[in-house]
């Protein structure tokens, strides 16, 4: 199973391109997976939205789910 | 009625059907404080007072400088040196003499912020830092006051309507804490002086800003309530979040006035030493960057010697004596583990206060070397 990622801002700078996690059963594994293989992810404040929805508690992702990780701007 | 001569300044707005006359009475009767009279505020401000909004306060104790025209382009090099909020009030007000701009040379602050919120409807958040976008959510949040936001980094953009009054169908209004409940801590994120701005993107999004406030004040449309919109310029894909309430927001958020005077937005954004803390690859980024001291606070006889990068070596007992010889905007200190550099960095904030960020490498040089070795 693979999930659809979708990253803004430093998240898509620190990786360079598009990125793809298989066999997660959850954000929280998705988001373990992610950390393993980018370890400036962890250095990073980011919210997590499961299918547009912001989640704050682990969700269990299916195979059609997008995931956006999305960090706060400050620039004006 | 509205006369004949502002029937033709809105002319082409007024035969819109959804919009019309009673949509230009809205504008005209509206009351919208633009905070930041910078990148998003600039296209901001200009669409607004083109569209006739009646009276519009700006807020911004920034001069214009050279490095602000290739996106604020409100200003021309005849405004540099001079206020932002004095330059485009007198700018609008020859763009549009028939509504009423006030000019608030000021930073905004706790003290400030309640009350020149109370005088209007609708608050613009075009800022540039963390702290000032904490507060004005907090206080937007405790007046029941609309709150358009707007924020850019690099080549994106992020739009959103927070705290709408009233709002419609029985949902809870959200604010900027439901989505980011705390600020982020410094080195988390990039700002734009240091990770750069595609100089139209702030155009863009500042506009977005203006739009969804000309949609909130007549009622048409559908403005991006409990959404987030991110833009991105390169590729022009466009995401909308949907965002709802958390009940924990509200204990983050001052409970009444005299609470949220007594919040210290700068200490929550940035200052804590704790949070000053950088890694070593972080750390060698900044070298990299440039417009940094580094500070070997150890006494002169302490090994390892340190020969891989520029540094100053003033051990930490004569550090508040020497801080004359400290020229950069960003200072990082240094030591044997960690743990002088973070008294070294607490001497030093102390001493520059806001003038200088300061920072303390985690684990000092004996890490440092360490990751060398193993990268």
């Amino acid at each position: 199973m693979s999930v659809k990622i979708i990253l803004f801002g430093k998240l898509a700078e620190i990786v360079g391109g598009s990125v793809s996690v298989d066999n997660v059963a959850d954000t929280d594994s998705l988001i373990n997976a992610l950390h393993n293989d980018y370890p400036e992810f962890a250095k990073t404040k980011y919210v997590i939205a499961v299918d547009k929805q912001v989640i704050k508690e682990n969700t269990v992702l299916n195979n059609k789910s997008t995931v956006a990780l999305l960090p706060p701007f400050s620039g004006g | 009625m509205i006369d004949q001569n502002l029937y033709e300044r809105y002319h082409r707005q007024i035969i819109l059907p959804e919009f019309g006359e009673v949509g230009q009475q809205k504008l005209l009767k509206a009351k919208v404080l633009v905070i930041g009279a910078g990148g998003l505020g600039c296209p901001a401000l200009q669409y607004l007072a083109a569209a006739g909004v009646g009276t519009i306060g700006i807020v911004d104790d920034d001069v214009v400088a050279l490095n602000n025209l290739h996106r604020q382009v409100l200003y021309s090099v005849n405004d540099i040196g001079l206020s932002k909020a004095e330059r485009a009030t007198h700018i609008l007000q020859q763009l549009n003499p028939d509504i009423n701009i006030i000019s608030y040379n000021e930073r905004l602050e706790n003290q400030n912020a309640l009350m020149l919120f109370e005088e209007f409807d609708i608050i613009i958040d075009g800022t540039d830092n963390f702290s000032t976008r904490y507060m004005i959510n907090d206080a937007c949040v405790l007046l029941n006051k609309p709150l358009v936001y707007g924020a850019i980094s690099q080549f994106e953009g992020q739009v959103s309507v927070f705290n709408p009054q009233p709002l419609k169908g029985g949902n809870e209004a959200v604010n900027y804490r439901d989505l980011f409940p705390d600020p982020p801590k410094e080195g988390e994120v990039l700002n734009c002086a240091e990770a750069g701005v595609l100089g139209v993107l702030p155009g863009i999004i500042g506009t977005m800003m203006a739009n969804e406030t000309i949609k909130l004040i007549t009622g048409i449309g559908e403005p991006l309530v409990n959404q987030l919109l991110t833009y991105n310029a390169l590729n022009n894909q466009v995401y909308l979040l949907n965002l709802s309430a958390r009940t924990e927001t509200r204990s983050l958020i001052p409970k009444d006035e005299k609470a949220f005077l007594q919040m210290n937005y700068v200490w929550l954004c940035s200052s804590p030493v704790q949070q000053s803390e950088i890694d070593p690859d972080i750390f060698n980024d900044m070298i990299a960057k440039g417009n940094v001291d580094v500070i070997d606070v150890r006494e002169p006889h302490e090994m390892p010697a340190v020969n891989e990068f520029k540094h100053l070596k003033i051990p930490l007992a004569q550090l508040a004596d020497n801080n004359s010889l400290i020229k950069s905007e960003n200072v990082i200190a240094f030591c044997q583990s960690g743990k002088r550099s973070i008294q070294a960095a607490k001497i030093l904030s102390g001493i520059f206060g806001d003038s200088k960020k300061i920072y303390s490498l985690r684990g000092g040089i004996i890490e440092w070397k360490k990751q060398k070795q193993t990268v």
